[in-house]
C-alpha cells in the first residue's frame, strides 16, 4: 500500500500544533495499513478517520478520543468518561452495526470547538433505533449479559444523538467544556 | 493490555487474582473460561480479586453479570474484592454494586462465604 505522510493537525484556539506521538502514530498506521484511512482538515479542529470492522479500530478510536480529549483541557475524569463512551460507540458500530463485516466500514470524526467536543461515529449496518433498546436499568434487564453500551454513553456525554442513514447509523456524541474550566 | 488470571484457594474458596482490562474480546473471553473452569473443577465459591483491574466496559460488565448468574444457578456464590474507583463507579451507574456482593478485604471476604 502507498505510503502517505501526512500529519493530522488540530487547531485548539489561536494555537495550532500538529498531534503528539501516540495520534500522529495511528493516523500514519490508519493511513499505510489495512485498516483504512483517515482524513484531516489542517484548517479545523475537526480530523476524521474511515476504519475497517475490527477490535483494532475500536481500540485505536479509543485511544484517539483519549488523546483528543486530553488536548481539549478536559479534567482527567472526563478524559476518561469520554474514551469510555467512544469505545462503546465503536464497539456498536463494529459489533451490532457492522457485525464485523469485512467489507464495511465505520467512520469516526473528532471536533473540538471553542464550548465542546463533538464525537460522530457511524456505520453501515442495518440502522438502529434507539427507542428499541431495553432499559438496563428496569429489574427485569439488571441481570442481562448485555445492553448497557449505548446507556453509559449517555451517561458519559453531554448530548448524544442518533441518525439514520439508509443504510447504517450516525452516532453524535457531544461533551461540553465547563465554564470553569481553564482555557476557555 | 491484556488481561490475566491467576488462581489460588483459600478455605475452600477459589480467588481469581485479576489483571488488565476486561473489555470486548479477550478480556471477557479470559474471564468467562477462568470462571467456567473453576466451574468445571467442582468449586463454586469464587472471589475475583480487581485490584489490578484497570478498566472494564460494558461487555466486560456483562460478562461479570453473566459469571454472576452462571454460578448462582450452580448453587454457588460469586463476590467482588478490591475494586478500583473506576470500576466502583461503573457498578454504581449501572445499578449493578447491590447485585453483587462486594468486599474490601480479603480475609472477611473469605468468611462471609457459606461453609
Amino acid at each position: 500500500m502507498e505510503k502517505k505522510t501526512d500529519r493530522a493537525t488540530l487547531t485548539f484556539g489561536k494555537s495550532t500544533s500538529t498531534l503528539p506521538s501516540l495520534l500522529s502514530f495511528a493516523v500514519d498506521d490508519w493511513y499505510t495499513g489495512s485498516a483504512g484511512k483517515a482524513l484531516a482538515d489542517s484548517t479545523t479542529s475537526r480530523v476524521s478517520f474511515t476504519l475497517d470492522s475490527s477490535l483494532d479500530s475500536v481500540n485505536k478510536l479509543e485511544l484517539t478520543a483519549e488523546e483528543v480529549a486530553q488536548r481539549a483541557g478536559f479534567d482527567e475524569d472526563t478524559v476518561t468518561h469520554v474514551a469510555m463512551a467512544v469505545r462503546e460507540a465503536a464497539v456498536n458500530a463494529v459489533l451490532h452495526g457492522n457485525a464485523y463485516d469485512t467489507t464495511k466500514h465505520i467512520t469516526a470524526s473528532f471536533e473540538t470547538t471553542s464550548d465542546s467536543l463533538i464525537v460522530r461515529v457511524t456505520d453501515q449496518g442495518p440502522g438502529l433505533d434507539p427507542e428499541t433498546i431495553p432499559d438496563p436499568l428496569a429489574p427485569e434487564n439488571i441481570l442481562r449479559g448485555s445492553g448497557r453500551g449505548i446507556f453509559l454513553i449517555k451517561a458519559f456525554m453531554d448530548e448524544v444523538h442518533f441518525r439514520q442513514l439508509h443504510p447504517g447509523t450516525e452516532l453524535t456524541l457531544i461533551k461540553y467544556r465547563k465554564p470553569a474550566q481553564p482555557g476557555n | 493490555m491484556s488481561m490475566k488470571v491467576q488462581t489460588r484457594q483459600v478455605d475452600g474458596v477459589t480467588i481469581l487474582d485479576l489483571s488488565g482490562r476486561i473489555t470486548l474480546g479477550e478480556g471477557s473471553v479470559t474471564i468467562r473460561d477462568a470462571v467456567r473452569d473453576v466451574l468445571a473443577k467442582g468449586s463454586n465459591k469464587i472471589l475475583l480479586n480487581f485490584a489490578e483491574i484497570s478498566y472494564i466496559d460494558s461487555s466486560g460488565i456483562g460478562e461479570l453479570v453473566s459469571a454472576f448468574t452462571t454460578v448462582k444457578n450452580s448453587g454457588g456464590e460469586l463476590k467482588l474484592l478490591n475494586l478500583t474507583k473506576k470500576v466502583h463507579d461503573l457498578l454504581q451507574i449501572t445499578k449493578l454494586y447491590t447485585v453483587f456482593d462486594v468486599r474490601e478485604d480479603e480475609a472477611s471476604a473469605i468468611s462471609s462465604f457459606n461453609k
